[in-house]
C-alpha cells in the first residue's frame, strides 16, 4: 500500500511538471503525428496495406514517441540534486520506479490517443470498432514500454551520450511486446475476433509486463543507488 | 550512550581505488560532530553513504542500528547536500507537500504551509520556484530539509553560498534541532564556524580518519592545530 | 601461469581447427541435398551453441557480481558477453549466406534468427553502456542488472516466437532429436569444431578478462595520482 501511495505522489508531482511545461507531451505528440503524415504522404497506403501495416506502423511510432518521454523521466530529477533529495528520504526505489512508470505510462496514453485519432483520418481505419481490446492492448504494451523506459531512463540518467544510449538499449529489449501488439493490433483493426493465435500474443504481453514489473522493483535499489 | 550513526571498518572503492579506508567511528546520539577534511578526503562520500546514496564494498554502516537503505532509518535522516533538492518547476508549497508525502507526514499541506511561514516565503508560496532569488532558494532547501523533524541531520558544507538570511535560519535551525536531541554531522571546510557550533570533531585524510573525539578548548582557540597534529599534509 | 594457460588452450584450438577443417573440406562429401554449402553449419552450429552458453554464462557472473561484489565476476561478464556477442555474429552472417543459397533469402524473421538477432542487439548495447559508463563499481553495477533483463528478455522472444515462426530447419543432434538426423560421421564433425570454437572462446576471454582487470588497475592509479 504505501509503495502504490509513494508510487502516486511520485506521478502526480511528474504530470504536474509535465502539464505546466509540456516539454514531453510536445515534443512526442507532434512527433508522432509528424511521423504518421509522412508516411501516409509517402506511401499512400490503400486498405489492404493499411490492414498489414498499420499495427506496425502504429505501435512503432508509439515506440519512438515512448522514448522522447522517458529520456526526460529522470533527467527531471537532475537540476538541483533533486534525485538525491527523493533517495535520501523515506522513498524506496521501487517507488520511484513505479511512480516514474505510471507518468510515463499517463503520458504515452495521451499520445497513442492523439496518434489514433491522425490515424484514423489520414489511413481511414476505424480503429474504434473493438474499443475495450484495443484499451486493454494499449494499456498492456504501453505499460510494459512504461516500465522499461523508467528502468533505463534510471540506469542512464548519468551518463553522457544519454539521448544516444536510452533507444539503443532499450528498443531490442522491446522487440516481443512490439511483436505481441502489433499482432494483436493488426486483428483488431481488421475487426476479425481474436483467435488463439492472437490471445497467445496477448500472454506474451502479460508474461512481459508481469516479468519486466517485478524485475524492476528487484533490481530498483541497485539501479538507482550507485 | 546510545550511538545514533556507527561506522565499522567502512571500505568505499572507485573500482579498485579505496575512496574511504577502514573507517571507524561512532556518533553519538544528541552529538554534534564536524566533519573536518580537505577538497577530495571523503566527507562527501562518507555523507552520502551514510545518508544511503551511494553504495559501499565493505564493514558496516548503521544509522540507528538499521542500514542507510533502510527506510526507518531515511525516515529519521535528514540530507543537504550540494544540490537544493527542490524542483524549479513546481511552487515552493508544491514542493514542500510533495516531500512532506513521500515522508508520511500527516497533513502535509498543513506542515507545508508552517514551513513556508517558518522560513519566510509564506507569500510566495504559489510562486514557482524558477522565479526565487538565490536566499530564497536556499531557504526553501532548509525548509525541505528540516520539515520532517529528523533525529539524524546529514549536512555537506551548508553555510558555503548562503546569504546572511540563511545563515542565521540555519543556525536557529541547528540549536532547534539540538535542544531536541538531534544528531547532527556535519561536513565542512570552515574550521572555525564548525568548531564553534559541534561538541565533536573528525578529521579525514586521503579517506582515512585520523582523529576523532570531543572538540577540545585548544581547538576553538588554534582552528589549525587539528591538521598539524594529525596529517601527512600538516605534519610535513 | 594465465598465460601459459591461454597459450596452451590457443595450440589446442588451432591444433584441432587445422585437423576439423582438413576433414570438413577434403574428407567429408557433400550433402545430399545442400550440396558443399552444408559445410558451413560446422561453424554456424557451434557459433550459435558458445554464444548461448556466454549470455547464460554472463548472466551468472552478474547475479555473481551483485551477491559478492568481486570484480573478477564483472570483468568475467564483460569479457564473455564480449566474445558471445562476436560468435553470435558469426552465426547471424553464417546462417545468412546459407539461407540465400537453399532459400534464396538473405534473411527471415524465424523464431531462432530473431532470437539471435536480439541477443547481439541486446549485448550490443551492453557494451555500449560499459563504455560509456567511467567509473568501475557504477559501471559493474549497472551493466549486471543490463545484463539480468537482457538475459530475461532473450528468453521471452525465445520461447514466444518459437510457438508461431519456424522457417529455420529443426534439431539435427541426436541428443536432442534421438539419432537418424543426420550422418555420425558429420555429427562427430560438429561437437569435434564445437570444441575447437569453445577453446578459442575461452582463450579470448582470458585475454579479455586480464585487460578489463589492467584497465580497473589504471584507472585506480588515475584516481590516486589526482587525489595526491
Amino acid at each position: 500500500m504505501r509503495l502504490l501511495f509513494q508510487a502516486l505522489s511520485i506521478a502526480k508531482k511528474d504530470l504536474a511538471i509535465e502539464l505546466r511545461t509540456k516539454e514531453s507531451l510536445n515534443a512526442a505528440g507532434a512527433f508522432a503525428v509528424v511521423i504518421l503524415l509522412l508516411f501516409s504522404f509517402a506511401f499512400d497506403p490503400d486498405a489492404n496495406a493499411t490492414r498489414e501495416l498499420g499495427g506496425g506502423l502504429l505501435w512503432l511510432v508509439f515506440a519512438f514517441a515512448g522514448a522522447l518521454v522517458f529520456n526526460r523521466g529522470f533527467a527531471r530529477e537532475l537540476p538541483n540534486e533533486c534525485l538525491d533529495a527523493l533517495l535520501s528520504s523515506a522513498l524506496s526505489g521501487a517507488s520511484l520506479l513505479l511512480g516514474k512508470a505510471l507518468a510515463n505510462l499517463a503520458m504515452l496514453i495521451a499520445v497513442e490517443f492523439v496518434s489514433m485519432i491522425v490515424f484514423g483520418i489520414f489511413y481511414n481505419v476505424r480503429w474504434w470498432l473493438r474499443p475495450l481490446e484495443l484499451t486493454g492492448v494499449c494499456v498492456l504494451a504501453t505499460w510494459g514500454i512504461s516500465v522499461v523506459g523508467a528502468v533505463f531512463g534510471a540506469l542512464t540518467v548519468n551518463l553522457r551520450l544519454r539521448e544516444l544510449m536510452l533507444p539503443v538499449i532499450v528498443y531490442p529489449l522491446l522487440i516481443p511486446l512490439l511483436i505481441a501488439a502489433i499482432e494483436i493490433t493488426n486483428a483488431l483493426f481488421a475487426n476479425q475476433p481474436l483467435s488463439a493465435y492472437e490471445l497467445l500474443w496477448g500472454r506474451v504481453l502479460l508474461v512481459f509486463d508481469i516479468v519486466f514489473t517485478a524485475l524492476a522493483m528487484a533490481l530498483a535499489e541497485t539501479i538507482l543507488v550507485n | 550512550m546510545p550511538r545514533a550513526i556507527e561506522l565499522d571498518q567502512l571500505w568505499k572503492f572507485y573500482g579498485d581505488y579505496p575512496a574511504l579506508r577502514n573507517l571507524t567511528l561512532s556518533v553519538a546520539e544528541g552529538s554534534c560532530c564536524a566533519l573536518l577534511g580537505r577538497n577530495g578526503a571523503g566527507k562527501t562520500t562518507l555523507l552520502r553513504i551514510i545518508a544511503g546514496l551511494s553504495p559501499f564494498q565493505r564493514g558496516t554502516v548503521r544509522v540507528f542500528g538499521l542500514s542507510p537503505r533502510n527506510e526507518n532509518a531515511r525516515r529519521q535522516a535528514g540530507f543537504l547536500g550540494h544540490g537544493i533538492g527542490v524542483y524549479e518547476d513546481l511552487s515552493a508549497e508544491e514542493n514542500l507537500d510533495f516531500f512532506a508525502r513521500i515522508a508520511g507526514l500527516p497533513s502535509p499541506r498543513t506542515i507545508a504551509s508552517t514551513w513556508l511561514d517558518r522560513v519566510g516565503l509564506a507569500r510566495v508560496a504559489s510562486m514557482p520556484v524558477r522565479q526565487f532569488s538565490r536566499g530564497m532558494r536556499q531557504r526553501l532547501a532548509l525548509a525541505r530539509t528540516f520539515l520532517h523533524s529528523p533525529n539524524i541531520l546529514l549536512l555537506d558544507e551548508p553555510f558555503t553560498a548562503l546569504d546572511d538570511r540563511a545563515i542565521a535560519m540555519l543556525s536557529e535551525l541547528l540549536i532547534e534541532a539540538r535542544a531536541r536531541g538531534a544528531t547532527l554531522l556535519i561536513s565542512t571546510h570552515q574550521i572555525r564556524e564548525a568548531l564553534a557550533i559541534s561538541s565533536h570533531v573528525a578529521l579525514i585524510e586521503n579517506g582515512r580518519l585520523r582523529y576523532a573525539g570531543e572538540r577540545t578548548p585548544e581547538m576553538l582557540d588554534d582552528p589549525a592545530l587539528l591538521y598539524r597534529l594529525h596529517t601527512e599534509l600538516g605534519a610535513a | 601461469m594465465r598465460e601459459k594457460v591461454v597459450i596452451g588452450l590457443a595450440v589446442a584450438a588451432a591444433l584441432l581447427l587445422a585437423y576439423n577443417l582438413y576433414h570438413i573440406f577434403l574428407v567429408l562429401p557433400d550433402e545430399a541435398m545442400q550440396g558443399a554449402i552444408y559445410r558451413i553449419i560446422f561453424f554456424h552450429v557451434p557459433a550459435a551453441i558458445t554464444g548461448m552458453i556466454g549470455y547464460f554464462v554472463a548472466l551468472l557472473l552478474s547475479l555473481a557480481y551483485l551477491s559478492f561484489g568481486n570484480f573478477r565476476y564483472d570483468s568475467l561478464a564483460a569479457s564473455v558477453v564480449e566474445v558471445s556477442v562476436v560468435f553470435s555474429v558469426v552465426n547471424i552472417v553464417t546462417g545468412s549466406i546459407w539461407a540465400r543459397i537453399i532459400w534464396g533469402i538473405w534473411w527471415t524473421w524465424d523464431y531462432r534468427l530473431t532470437s539471435a538477432l536480439v541477443c547481439v542487439l541486446i549485448f550490443s548495447g551492453y557494451l555500449m553502456l560499459r563504455r560509456a559508463i567511467d567509473e568501475p563499481t557504477q559501471r559493474a553495477r549497472l551493466s549486471a542488472a543490463l545484463c539480468i533483463f537482457g538475459c530475461i528478455d532473450v528468453v521471452i522472444v525465445w520461447k514466444s516466437i518459437e510457438w508461431f515462426r519456424t522457417q529455420h530447419p529443426g534439431p539435427v543432434l541426436s541428443i536432442r532429436t534421438g539419432g537418424g538426423h543426420i550422418d555420425p560421421a558429420m555429427e562427430h564433425m560438429l561437437y569435434s569444431n564445437f570444441c575447437a570454437i569453445l577453446m578459442i572462446a575461452v582463450a579470448l576471454v582470458l585475454i579479455r578478462t586480464r585487460q578489463e582487470a589492467v584497465a580497473r588497475e589504471i584507472d585506480s592509479l588515475r584516481r590516486l595520482a589526482n587525489a595526491v
